[in-house]
């Protein structure tokens, strides 16, 4: 579902911390943890003098994100209600999530720690001090009229992310690029607003409400809509490689912004938002544009501090209940720029490979395990990868941990054809059936569709008889000194056995029968 | 009976003296007999019923939860108790009945203590005379003592009573008429310490942080305090200990690890230094307060402890500093109050925007009204600097003050807690809300800008016959000790017991209790 008008309203008003940038386009998915805010605009290198020469040459896009991470993590950020989707309205609605007067927020250590282990995958520095405010709007999903946030101190800052994308003339070229991380800071998510235009009724449902999140605030460092695209895409794997965020963004979701991005060239000297309903941007209006959230510090929460290890955390305070980023630090994963340098060098395989592996979830554990299990090289494995495997559930429209056919079998069958029992061709065949059939063997498959090789020499003489003897001419060009034709009489005796011959004999007896 | 301490009227029900259905049922009858005071917005009468009888069992088993069992008392209305309708004295909670009960309410509850009701105060605890209720003003107990009654010009005591104190007015007048032992107040600039003084009860301001406040529905977060009211020092230490410590629910809680749990047994008032701010010497003090702070001071000196005057020179600027704040966090604070999820829902509903605006304007007074647009204003982003940020600043100055003083070897500071004693409720609405807690705050409200536990001792009568008091400041989680001194004073001071004019049945009572 793309971004409905309450959802773009709901954007509007975390768009407007936005100052830099005079034309400001949004996305906002709904059901998913990962919701973007894209500023675009122009910046202006040369004297105003020039600029009425000619305007639009003199001009250079910029793209800053603003980018609002669902934290993964059992309770909410300020509440013990349990984050919880696609539950009944109102199921997981804690007495500060509705905030019922009398209640205060106490902040959730996981989410803290979410925020501080994304702010080390993403190289910023971590502040052991950071402060909670107060962001004011009325808003009915938003019970108590503000959020909290943290506007003045944000909990890490000054980061930055290396991302890659295929540029170039052919778009296959891995170019690299880096996007500066302004700050992150941990705020509250709003419940959601469901309008019934018919009984002009909007329901409220709280669930999300209080939903800890982390607002990424990246620098306008990009310069369209490619480079956006990709860093969302890499933020996101490193999310979900961290396993802070789902980060469960459809890949619809990103041509779509791709899209967005990249038609959004014309500079507009306002404010925009985008409607996804007539999909056209939208000015904002001016009342919005002016909010004041009148920012205050929330009273009722103590200084955030994190610590660097447990020399440093003082007397009195329990070292069970704090965050220390060390510890952090020692569970942090591999990454998966890391990842990618690891599978090109580690298995020789293609840059551009190495990014469907990490890309995929589960795809380099998969492949990895195939590895392990086979003879066959790891740059032909990751060709049967690439297009068998990933042919397959693409075509399908499965996810990899739908494949029918586990590593193990894959590496089976990659045994089967390496031993030469089978041919390449008849090993895919074999793959399909596989496919069909994961319950069976593939030395079962392999019989029962009988495709082990013909190597019985009698049998082999025969056909390559027959075949030479239907083919005159191109025998003639052999025996005249091309003996490249001659595989064009293999590829005969190939359709004549189904692809079963045993290629080795084939080629000898055929040699010998045009020498 | 009903005149008791809770520490003698605790012995009482221990020892079989008293049945404490029999205490409740009598509190109940008092309750009854007081109505025109107005100290009551809810009377739980079964649940307090009910309570009791649980307790009376505990205590003829032998086996009471503790000092508190079978104890009457009562919570202001602005502290949230679990299933009874919690009102904040406005429009806009009328029919609001919480889900869950504030810590302490719960803490007083587990320690088998009896609620007999829910108290008057000031809209939102906005206000220093208990005067702007939506449920109407609350009336002091003392309007009706012999001792005011005997000096009075008027004949009708409904036509010169005079007012409770604020904003916890109903809770101070709960615990002075006598039917609550103790009750909840919550203090912001004094709201405690203020009624406490004007109706001659030992009122508690605990240091900030000491007891949560979830489940009180605040004013400015960070100055609330729940505040405790009874009838003795030692009392006063009893609640306190059962309150105090840290609780999950409020982050802003820290483990009372440092705070002793009751009174020491011995006390040398040699080893006290007093000190006597010299700012506080405020025009419009009443000779009468003044002569009674000379009085105490003196008090002091002859039993040798010592006694300096110090300075605390931004104390001035506190009352400009505390509005600005407390403003900020009223503007914050209320935006809850949309109509949508609970309380007062108004029935303009042409647009979103109609609903909020009537919801809220047929729901908040004036008073609350105007402080949220005052805050609203000072919060936008171009005044923020001058006016948020420089009261923050001044608090610093303020905490600073005290800090300094305290650290030259003071243990507490002797203050007036009131300008004088209680004023005419007709006197008083002469000025507005605004003016009157400017007025009248000036000497509690320091204490909450710099987070230090403040108790106000009932000291003497005035010539009117009403009570008029002295504050004791301590320094930060100090409390027990700064209960200590004033458990002193208190010993000293002979404060006597309220008579009312009309009612010999509480006089004999009295006479049977002590």
């Amino acid at each position: 579902m793309a971004a409905s008008s309450s959802g773009s309203s709901t954007l509007k008003r975390t768009l407007c911390t936005f100052i830099r940038y005079r034309s400001v386009r949004c996305v906002r998915q709904c059901n998913a943890s990962i919701r973007t805010v894209c500023t675009s605009g122009s910046t202006s290198q040369l004297q105003p003098k020039i600029q009425s020469k000619g305007v639009s040459s003199q001009l250079r896009g910029v793209v800053g994100l603003e980018i609002h991470a669902q934290i993964h993590a059992t309770s909410k950020l300020f509440a013990c209600s349990r984050v919880a989707f696609c539950s009944p309205p109102n199921s997981s609605v804690a007495f500060l999530d509705a905030s019922l007067p009398g209640t205060l927020p106490v902040l959730n250590r996981r989410c803290v720690e979410a925020a501080v282990i994304t702010g080390l995958a993403l190289n910023c520095t971590i502040n052991r001090k950071s402060l909670f405010d107060r962001k004011h709007y009325f808003y009915a999903d938003m019970p108590a009229g503000y959020q909290i946030t943290q506007q003045r101190l944000p909990i890490a800052v000054n980061g930055s992310l290396i991302y890659s994308y295929f540029g170039g003339r052919k778009r296959n070229q891995v170019l690299s690029r880096c996007v500066r991380i302004k700050q992150i800071q941990l705020e509250q998510d709003s419940g959601k607003s469901l309008h019934d235009d018919q009984r002009s009724q909007t329901l409220i449902d709280l669930n999300r409400a209080g939903v800890g999140l982390m607002e990424l605030v990246m620098e306008a460092d990009m310069s369209c809509g490619d480079e956006a695209a990709a860093a969302v895409r890499e933020l996101q794997l490193i999310l979900q490689t961290l396993g802070t965020c789902q980060g469960n963004m459809s890949d619809y979701e990103i041509q779509r912004q791709k899209k967005v991005l990249e038609n959004g060239g014309i500079i507009v000297n306002e404010t925009r938002a985008f409607d996804s309903k007539s999909g056209t941007t939208i000015p904002m209006r001016d009342k919005e544009g002016l909010q004041d959230y009148r920012f205050m510090p929330e009273p009722n929460l103590p200084p955030l501090f994190v610590y660097e290890d447990e020399a440093s955390v003082p007397a009195g305070v329990n070292p069970t209940q704090v965050v220390m980023i060390d510890r952090l630090k020692a569970e942090l994963p591999e990454l998966p720029g890391v990842r990618r340098a690891r599978m090109v060098d580690q298995y020789k395989i293609l840059p551009e490979h190495s990014f469907t592996l990490v890309n995929e979830d589960g795809l380099t554990e998969y492949f990895e395990r195939v590895v392990r299990n086979t003879k066959a090289e790891p740059r032909k494995v990751i060709g049967w990868v690439m297009k068998e495997l990933l042919g397959n559930l693409n075509q399908q429209s499965l996810k990899l941990a739908q494949s029918p056919v586990s590593p193990e079998a894959l590496a089976d069958l990659l045994n089967v054809l390496e031993s030469g029992h089978i041919s390449s061709s008849a090993a895919k065949v074999v793959f399909q059936e596989m496919w069909k059939a994961p319950e069976k063997a593939v030395e079962q498959l392999v019989k029962e569709l009988d495709l082990g090789l013909v190597s019985d020499r009698e049998k082999l003489l025969k056909i390559c008889q027959k075949v030479v003897d239907t083919h005159p001419e191109q025998v003639h060009v052999i025996r005249a000194g091309n003996k490249k034709v001659l595989n064009k009489l293999m590829g005969a005796v190939q359709t004549e056995t189904k692809g079963r011959a045993d290629p080795v004999q084939v080629r000898a007896i055929l040699e010998e029968m045009t020498s | 009976m009903l005149s008791l301490s809770i520490g003698e009227v605790s012995a009482a029900l221990r020892k079989g003296r008293l049945s404490a259905t029999e205490l409740c049922r009598r509190c109940l009858n008092r309750i009854r007999k007081t109505r025109h005071l107005n100290a009551y917005i809810t009377v739980t009468e079964d649940l307090a019923m009910k309570q009791a009888q649980e307790a009376e069992l505990r205590l003829t088993r032998g086996k009471p939860l503790g000092p508190l069992d079978g104890i009457p008392f009562s919570v202001k209305d602005n502290f949230c108790t679990e299933n009874i309708e919690t009102t904040c004295a406005s429009h806009m909670l009328r029919g609001y009945f919480p889900p869950f009960s504030a810590t302490v309410v719960q803490k007083l509850l587990d320690q088998g203590a009896v609620l007999v009701g829910k108290t008057n105060l000031d809209e939102f605890a906005m206000g220093s005379g208990s005067t702007d209720s939506v449920f109407g003003p609350v009336r002091n107990p003392w309007s009706y003592s012999v001792s005011y009654r005997e000096q009075s010009r008027e004949q009708d005591p409904d036509s010169d009573w005079v007012i409770a104190g604020g904003s916890s007015g109903g809770s101070a007048a709960a615990v002075a008429s006598l039917s609550s032992f103790m009750a909840l107040g919550s203090d912001t600039g004094g709201s405690t310490r203020n009624p406490g003084s004007l109706c001659g009860l030992v009122a508690l301001k605990p240091t900030y942080g000491l007891l949560s406040r979830h489940g009180l529905i605040p004013l400015v977060n960070s100055m609330d305090v729940p505040g405790i009211m009874t009838r003795t020092v030692h009392d006063a230490a009893t609640v306190l200990d059962v309150l105090q410590g840290r609780d999950e629910k409020d982050s802003t809680t820290v483990e009372s690890a440092y705070s002793p749990s009751s009174l020491p047994e011995e006390f040398d008032v040699r080893d006290i230094c007093v000190g006597v701010p010299k700012e506080y010497h405020a025009p419009g003090m009443s000779a009468e307060t003044l002569a009674q702070w000379g009085r105490v001071v003196a008090l002091f000196e002859r039993a040798g402890a010592r006694v300096k005057e110090v300075s605390l020179p931004h104390t001035q600027h506190s009352i400009v500093c505390y509005h600005v704040l407390c403003c900020c966090e009223v503007a914050s604070n209320m935006a809850r109050f949309d109509g949508l999820q609970y309380g007062h829902r108004s029935k303009v509903d042409s647009s979103t925007e109609a609903l909020y605006a009537t919801t809220r304007h047929e729901g908040f007074n004036s008073v609350v009204r105007s402080r949220i647009l005052a805050g609203n204003y000072f919060l936008l982003k171009q005044n923020y600097d001058r006016y948020f940020v420089k009261a923050q600043q001044i608090r610093r100055l303020i905490t600073e003050d005290f800090r300094r003083v305290f650290q030259s070897g003071v243990d507490v500071l002797l203050t007036p807690t009131t300008l004088s004693d209680a004023a005419r409720y007709s006197d008083f609405i002469q000025e507005d809300n605004r003016t009157r807690s400017a007025q009248e705050d000036i000497f509690t409200q320091p204490v909450n800008v710099a987070g230090l536990p403040a108790v106000t001792v009932p000291t003497a009568l005035s010539s009117r016959g009403l009570p008029i008091s002295l504050q004791l400041i301590g320094q930060s989680f100090q409390d027990m000790k700064l209960l200590t001194v004033a458990n002193w004073m208190e010993q000293q001071l002979d404060f006597p017991i309220i008579r009312f004019h009309d009612d010999t049945d509480q006089e004999r009572e009295c006479k049977l209790g002590s």
